[in-house]
């Protein structure tokens, strides 16, 4: 943030060591994930302190069409590594948006409850599922914006679909419904801060890159396959976590943050059906030449998200290990 | 405002039957419970624990969930 403010004439080039083609691991990389995801913010909310008019510095903008290059290049090299034999559009002689949803579901069946939910669902200390919260923070604050900006650069069903998802995501009418809000409730409840960039400042690599993707997807209007593509299965992959981690919070004794959990139970479970069918559905029978782009985002949301999860669970085990050096195998 | 409200109902393959324009549901012990969401998911499978409202349970395989169901009883 510092670089943001500290001359009065506004952004500037500060030395930097590395080109941005140099970064091997962009995906890993704290440093550049944190750095698109301010060019980023300055597109949501910006910073107390920053001159507005930074949001279109073309400074900036090259900076960020440099580095989002070499991120999406990450990011789809990563899910062609981790695709599996049963994937691509192999129903042959279905119309593509029946194979792209059927395909999406696929995707997104439930292997049974990750690593992560049932640990916050049985075995999380306090702090320990405050640490979780403090990360997806960075997500859960700005919780369905980015797809705010897809509303625009999409025709029909496709278009309709997302604006009945965005209208349930954003309180339904009411303020103190909006999912954002229900968030910050929730850490409000437990004296902690509700100013996103103090969550994106402390967050490692994974979890920034999970949001940011999300982020380039739908600030790119040629990727608004894959935006949408990240949503379903987004959605897709919600409900059943969300149950379990609502029933830590209520064994920790944190009604708030269950809320957001619970609700996000029954309306992720809309919000699936609404994604898969209508929105993708609907996408790919208006461009059925976006088939393969969806398929992509989901993917890399399933991918991506993955690595975020891992990466709590690794820090949870580090900071056991760290306290209680006999039970570090647990 | 808008004329009389339309109801639409839409099967999911494999999931719930999605709803649009309901404000409650009648369940078959004559339960009544509101709704003010525009869109709902309502439960066709009868493993959900948030009846009448689908909670994604369709999608776990069923034998793990009617593992978890016969644990949670003892
Ligand atoms: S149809 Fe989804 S839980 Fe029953
Ligand atoms: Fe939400
Ligand atoms: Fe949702």
């Amino acid at each position: 943030m510092r670089a943001l403010t500290a001359e009065a004439t506004g952004p500037h080039p500060v030395p930097e060591q590395r080109a941005v083609g140099d970064i091997v691991m962009p995906l890993a990389d704290r440093d550049l994930q944190l750095a698109l995801w301010m060019l980023y913010e300055l597109h949501y909310r910006g910073f107390d302190g920053v001159d507005p008019d930074t949001e279109w510095d073309p400074l900036l903008l090259v900076s960020r069409a440099a580095i989002e290059r070499v991120f999406e290049r990450a990011v789809r090299q990563l899910v062609a590594d981790t695709a599996d034999d049963g994937d691509g559009l192999g129903h042959i002689g279905a119309p593509p948006a029946e194979q792209v949803t059927r395909e999406l579901t696929r995707l997104t069946v439930s292997e049974g409850p990750s690593d992560t939910t049932a640990f916050l669902e049985q075995e999380a200390t306090r702090d320990e599922f405050v640490a979780y919260l403090r990360r997806r923070a960075v997500h859960h604050l700005r919780e369905s914006d980015p797809h705010s900006f897809l509303l625009p650069r999409l025709d029909g069903a496709a278009k309709v679909g997302l604006a009945e998802l965005q209208y349930d995501e954003y309180g339904s009418g009411r303020p103190d419904r909006l999912h954002q809000e229900l968030f910050a409730a929730g850490l409000r409840s437990l004296d902690l801060p509700t100013d996103v960039s103090v969550y994106a400042e402390e967050a490692d690599a994974a979890t920034l890159a999970s949001v940011n993707v999300m982020s380039l997807f739908s600030l790119n209007r040629r990727l608004r396959g894959a935006a949408l593509g990240h949503l379903a299965a987004f959605e897709a992959t919600s409900a059943l976590p969300c149950d379990r981690i609502a029933k830590g919070a209520q064994r920790l004794g944190m009604p708030e943050v269950a809320e957001y959990y619970e609700e996000h139970v029954v309306a992720d479970a809309v919000h699936e059906q609404l994604a898969i069918h209508g929105i993708c559905g609907g996408l790919v029978t208006d461009e059925p030449e976006l088939a393969d782009d969806v398929l992509m985002g989901a993917r890399a949301c399933l991918t991506l998200d993955g690595l975020a999860g891992q990466a709590q669970l690794d820090s949870w085990l580090d900071a056991r290990s760290a306290h209680q050096p006999v039970r570090a195998a647990g | 405002m808008s004329a009389a409200k339309r109801v639409s109902v839409i099967e999911c393959p494999g999931g719930p039957l999605l709803v649009r324009g309901a404000d409650e549901v009648v369940g078959v012990d004559g339960q009544v419970t509101a709704t003010d969401r525009a869109v709902v998911a309502l439960c066709r499978c009868n493993r959900s624990d948030r009846m009448p409202w689908c909670d994604d349970s369709h999608r776990t395989r069923r034998r793990s969930k009617q593992k978890q169901k016969d644990e949670r009883a003892t």
